[in-house]
């Protein structure tokens, strides 16, 4: 009886351990760029690791590398945070955390709730068992973490500084944009949003990036009101 | 450069934010899930917060750097091109621009 539960949780692990494969292909080189940025940028070493453990959010890691150099006020990197990683909340909709039972893995699992962790799930109609979410959501942590370190121990190999590295980050948002952009229906906040930030700009130069996101989040509200109103909602 | 204290305040912050916005959801799901803003922001929100992103860093590159906008818009062509003709293969994407960029930036 317990050597039949202990074989199948080591099953399910191992199930865990190949779901993360194919994401973990792309998280661990994308690691190892993140720890180089960081010591490039002249942050100490150690705060690739904590940022992979405080925030285990790649996009924004990478965001906070040159936020953090710019000694950006508290409250932007605050705001920022917030609406970087906002779409964590529609993944709580389909995210099968009821397999796990235990509180701790419970907490754990919802800590690293990561997209990768969000689109493995949700592409897979396979029955989730807490030990295979677990272990494929721990072993994510894993490439993350260590392709964090890697790059802090490659920097080393390099010469002291490669002018232009830190353009990785923009050119990755051009990327996420654009696969964010397939459908028509996504024209309209992306006008709204270069409305935005092209007031922000404009009007508060020194602080465009807090200022866009608040008017571009004002602007999607004042569109629901308006859509509303008009009843062309489509609930 | 930034002070240690500094380092750690965003670290507490981007802990806090980044955990509440995961757990939350969770103890408000039901509400949540027939909030119809909740939906239509879902939709809504990312492609346009993404593209802000894209031109913040894309404007903190040129004016921090040289100045010079041809390897900054060289790079983001090379990106886009490869994006869309190399069948979305982000690491791929992102490993050519950047290359594109620092190759120009080096040579000029």
């Amino acid at each position: 009886m317990r050597a039949s539960r202990i074989s199948s949780a080591r099953r399910e692990i191992a199930a865990g351990l190949r779901d993360s494969l194919a994401a973990g292909l792309g998280m661990f080189p994308l690691g190892i760029a993140f720890g180089l940025l960081v010591v490039q940028a002249g942050l100490p070493w150690w705060v690739a690791p904590a940022l992979s453990v405080a925030g285990f959010a790649g996009s924004l890691e990478l965001l906070l590398i040159g936020m953090m150099v710019a000694v950006t006020p508290l409250a932007t990197i605050a705001l920022t945070t917030f609406l970087v990683n906002f779409r964590h909340v529609f993944y709580s909709f389909s995210f099968p955390l009821h397999v796990v039972k235990n509180p701790v893995a419970k907490a754990y699992s919802v800590y690293a709730m990561i997209d990768e962790a969000y689109a493995v799930t949700a592409a897979s109609k396979e029955n989730w068992t807490g030990w295979r979410l677990i272990s494929m959501q721990l072993a994510f942590q894993a490439y993350w973490v260590g392709g964090g370190l890697a790059g802090v121990w490659a920097s080393a190999l390099l010469p002291a500084h490669v002018e232009g590295l830190e353009f990785a980050l923009c050119v990755l948002f051009v990327t996420l944009t654009l696969d964010a952009a397939r459908t028509r229906k996504q024209v309209p906040p992306l006008l709204l949003a270069a409305l935005s930030l092209g007031t922000a700009l404009v009007v508060a130069p020194d602080a465009s990036l807090f200022v866009g996101l608040v008017i571009f989040l004002v602007l999607l509200i004042v569109r629901f009101v308006m859509d509303r109103r008009r009843g062309v909602l489509n609930a | 450069m930034p002070e240690t204290p500094y380092i750690l305040a965003v670290l507490a912050i981007v802990f806090t934010v980044t955990l509440a916005l995961r757990a939350l959801p969770f103890a408000a799901l039901r509400t949540l899930r027939e909030s119809v803003l909740v939906r239509k922001l879902s939709v809504w929100m990312p492609v346009g917060i993404l593209g802000i992103l894209a031109v913040s860093t894309l404007r903190t590159t040129l004016t921090a750097g040289s100045g010079n906008a041809l390897p900054a818009a060289v790079a983001v062509a090379v990106t886009a091109a490869a994006h869309l003709l190399g069948g979305r293969r982000t690491l791929l994407s992102v490993g050519l621009g950047t290359l594109a960029y620092v190759v120009l930036e080096n040579l000029f």
